[in-house]
């Protein structure tokens, strides 16, 4: 099992870096050969940086748009990036100098996990009851989410009612950065929740999750609007010049 | 022709999300071009044999030239927020105007052709086989978008639904199935110099009546000029201005402010015409084309400033394409000789192109223009933040000014101004329903159905707050409403230009309303002194 494991989250740690690399690459090559950015938009670089800033740290054009969506989906992206936190203590060290934040961020990973599995039953509440959002959903816009919380619930599981022995899981998954394969903790809740997790890593580059790099790339987000200060133009665009 | 159909009542203010109606506009299609209006613009004249492929690959190549395009199909969550936010969904129900449920036609090939998940599991992603069906959804339901960036607004990313549709747009007209309004109008403005295809001589002939109407009006020697070499300003204004109501009154009120200013200008016969269609039907190449017109004019009539005169989509690809399409603006490179030879040419001292209302505001500003406000007291004006400005443009230098400037103008020459609701105005306005290539009669059921939102909205300032003037800055909203106005119940002359509202207030020098007021001004004058 614990091979099986091994070689599951190398494939899948493999598909995660080459899908995203692929499709970074992809967005950063293609070029935008027309100024869009959704007006009124920031005249300077310095705003463009503080409108993603809240863009990506507030949700700003959901909040103004649906505060139920902003709530759950806020919480739900919260919760989740200090749950990651959290994780980091499988990774680090305990002598490493990064180690030294991880008991402070350890307690609020810990209850931060509700936060993230309501927000998840929110959103998908919200994907049956609202008859609009049902008629956009497809099979794949459940499957995310029962994935999700398949593996949040799994993993509060673990940290409230069955525990798992996470000494040898950390064992286990420091062992994988080294390329030596240690036992990992055979619980079926744990198998479970890894399991997921794997599958997650792989269909992140293939799915909708693209969202995550693609917001970075947004013309209508991320341009500067100073269209009559800057000629802009694209190398394609640039050959119709005569 | 058309079918009957119902305008929507008046929901209850503020309205919540219909319910769905599946289908309820699918019967809606423009016009299919006919092979010469495809022709002319460099598309096959009819479906192509293998359109199926020719159009997955003309996707895969808009999808290697458009960063946007691939980012906003990937991106999508489905997170449901833009789903209420557009005017063809609040006024039709139909689920597929959902700016989501739009882009998801295009998507679901998308998906089909060029992802993963869509080529191996397409059930599972929603992904869609290339078919006669989905071409014919695409052209109905791509055509009831007015690409009025709405929903942009409201997307965690941005995502445009206008850019999906443009390049649905562009992908049906590459297999030879476009729209005959868009391409038509694009056919005489390349050939003609204007949408309308009105040759030169009538044009003057139609701009001498307009000047001497003002000069009957003002005793002044008003001009409105053409070809005019060597003028400081050239205008570029979108042709209705010439020829339907209320545009021509916004034209008369550039003339005035103009002549006050004591500026020198001209309009330009070979590029009669602001608008560019192109935009509506995605085509970069046909959008420089026709924006070089108006290139070569400022080339060969030598000007020193382009302006731009009131229209939405027309603004939006003068200050955001221009300069890219055609260097009409400034910051070329050192190594940039197409762009250098017109900035060369143009002031650098003022943006260019500018827009009439800056134009005025400036002169507003620096106290050169004088308004008797009283001229427009008899009204209680509202303002219609057009989409394309708000969402998709900007005036002045601050983010925004394209909502304080034209706001600011109207102050300057109206006593009473009262804003619609906040949620149906400056970033968040609704389009008037007659943008984006819909402004023709085959689409009158989107079109009258599309202006419910900003129908409702009108109708609260008009029920609670007197307001009898609706002033607009874009020829197709001008237009649209003309239409539309009577459907709701709304008088069609409450509908004016912006310009107008200056033109019938200013206060030219030595003209005759100067010296009606003076009698009338002594009077007060005296009034005071002696109290
Ligand atoms: S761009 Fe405007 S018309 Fe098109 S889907 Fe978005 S809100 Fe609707
Ligand atoms: S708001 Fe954006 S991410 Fe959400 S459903 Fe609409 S297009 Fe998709």
């Amino acid at each position: 099992m614990s091979v099986l494991y091994a070689l599951l989250f190398y494939v899948a740690t493999v598909l995660l870096i080459a899908g995203l690399v692929y499709k970074i690459r992809q967005y950063w090559i293609t070029p935008a050969p027309l100024k869009i950015p959704t007006t009124p938009a920031p005249t300077t670089r310095g705003g463009v940086v503080l409108r993603m800033a809240r863009e990506v740290v507030l949700f700003e054009s959901l909040f103004k748009s649906n505060k139920w969506i902003w709530l759950f989906g806020y919480m739900f992206h919260v919760g989740l990036a200090l749950v990651l936190l959290r994780h980091f203590r499988y990774f680090v060290d305990t002598t490493s100098f990064i180690w030294s934040w991880v008991p402070l961020i350890s307690p609020i990973g810990k209850y931060a996990a509700f936060a993230l599995v309501i927000g998840l039953l929110g959103l998908w509440a919200r994907r049956i009851l609202v008859d609009r959002i049902r008629y956009i959903s497809s099979p794949s816009d459940h499957l995310m989410l029962a994935l999700l919380v398949g593996i949040g619930s799994s993993g509060m599981l673990m940290t409230y009612v069955v525990h798992t022995d996470i000494i040898a899981v950390k064992v286990f998954f420091m062992g994988l950065m080294r390329f030596s394969i240690q036992p990992l903790p055979t619980d079926p809740l744990l198998l479970l929740h890894l399991g997921l997790v794997a599958l997650l890593m792989i269909i992140f580059p293939l799915s909708k999750l693209l969202h995550a790099p693609g917001v970075f790339f947004s013309p209508s987000r991320n341009q500067v609007d100073n269209p009559r200060e800057k000629r802009h133009i694209a190398a394609w665009a640039a050959k119709l010049d005569k | 022709m058309a079918a009957e159909f119902q305008t929507p009542e008046f929901r209850e203010y503020p309205a919540v999300p219909n319910a769905l109606v599946k289908d309820a506009t699918a019967h809606l299609s423009p016009f299919i071009a006919k092979p010469n209006h495809q022709e002319q613009l460099g598309f096959p004249g009819e479906l192509v044999e293998n359109w199926e492929e020719k159009a997955i690959e003309k996707m895969g190549d808009l999808l290697s030239k458009y960063r946007g395009l691939r980012v906003y199909l990937d991106s999508c969550v489905k997170c449901g927020s833009c789903t209420d936010k557009c005017h063809y969904y609040q006024g039709t129900s139909d689920p597929k105007n959902m700016p989501v449920a739009r882009q998801d036609l295009l998507r679901s090939v998308y998906r089909r052709y060029f992802t993963f998940a869509g080529k191996y599991f397409p059930k599972l992603v929603g992904a869609r086989d290339m078919n006669r069906e989905v071409l014919d959804e695409w052209y109905s339901y791509f055509h009831q978008c007015s690409q009025c960036r709405r929903c942009s607004v409201f997307c965690p990313y941005g995502i445009d639904t206008a850019e999906i549709s443009m390049a649905a747009r562009e992908i049906m007209d590459s297999i030879g199935h476009g729209q005959k309004y868009c391409n038509e109008i694009l056919g005489k403005v390349q050939t003609v110099g204007n949408n309308l295809g009105l040759p030169g001589p009538a044009l003057s002939a139609t701009l001498e009546e307009f000047a001497e109407e003002i000069q009957d009006d003002t005793g002044l020697p008003v001009q409105i000029p053409l070809d005019v070499k060597g003028a400081e300003v050239l205008l570029i204004t979108p042709s209705a201005d010439f020829f339907a109501e209320p545009h021509i009154d916004g034209l008369m009120g550039y003339a005035k402010v103009f002549h006050e200013a004591g500026v020198s200008w001209t309009l330009s016969s070979h590029a009669a015409e602001a608008a560019n269609f192109s935009m509506f039907i995605g085509s970069y190449s046909n959008m420089k084309k026709v924006a070089e017109r108006i290139r070569d004019a400022a080339l060969e009539l030598g000007v020193k400033r382009i302006i731009v005169g009131e229209c939405g989509h027309a603004w939006r690809v003068a200050y955001s394409f221009w300069n890219t399409l055609t260097g009409v603006g400034a910051g070329a490179d050192a190594s940039d000789e197409y762009a250098l030879k017109l900035q060369r040419q143009l002031d650098p001292s003022v943006p260019q192109p500018m827009h009439i209302c800056e134009f005025t505001y400036d002169l507003i500003q620096k106290g050169k223009l004088r308004f008797d406000k009283s001229a427009n007291d008899h009204r209680t004006v509202t303002f219609h933040d057009s989409c394309n400005v708000a969402r998709a443009s900007r005036m002045g230098d601050w983010a925004g000014g394209q909502f304080d400037i034209p706001r600011a103008v109207i102050k300057a020459c109206c006593n009473n101004f009262v804003d619609m609701d906040p949620d149906s105005i400056k970033e968040k306005t609704y389009c008037c329903g007659g943008g984006g290539g819909l402004l023709t009669d085959d689409l009158m059921e989107i079109r009258v159905k599309g202006a419910l939102p900003r129908m409702e909205a009108l109708k609260e300032v008009v029920d609670d707050r007197g307001v009898n003037t609706l002033a607009a800055i874009c020829a197709i909203c001008k237009a649209q409403f003309a239409k539309v106005l009577p459907y709701y119940n709304f008088p069609m002359h409450m509908l004016v230009s912006t310009h107008q509202l200056v033109g019938e207030s200013l206060i030219m020098t030595g003209s005759n309303q100067e010296k009606a007021l003076q009698p009338k001004q002594q009077a007060e004058a005296e009034a005071t002194a002696e109290e």
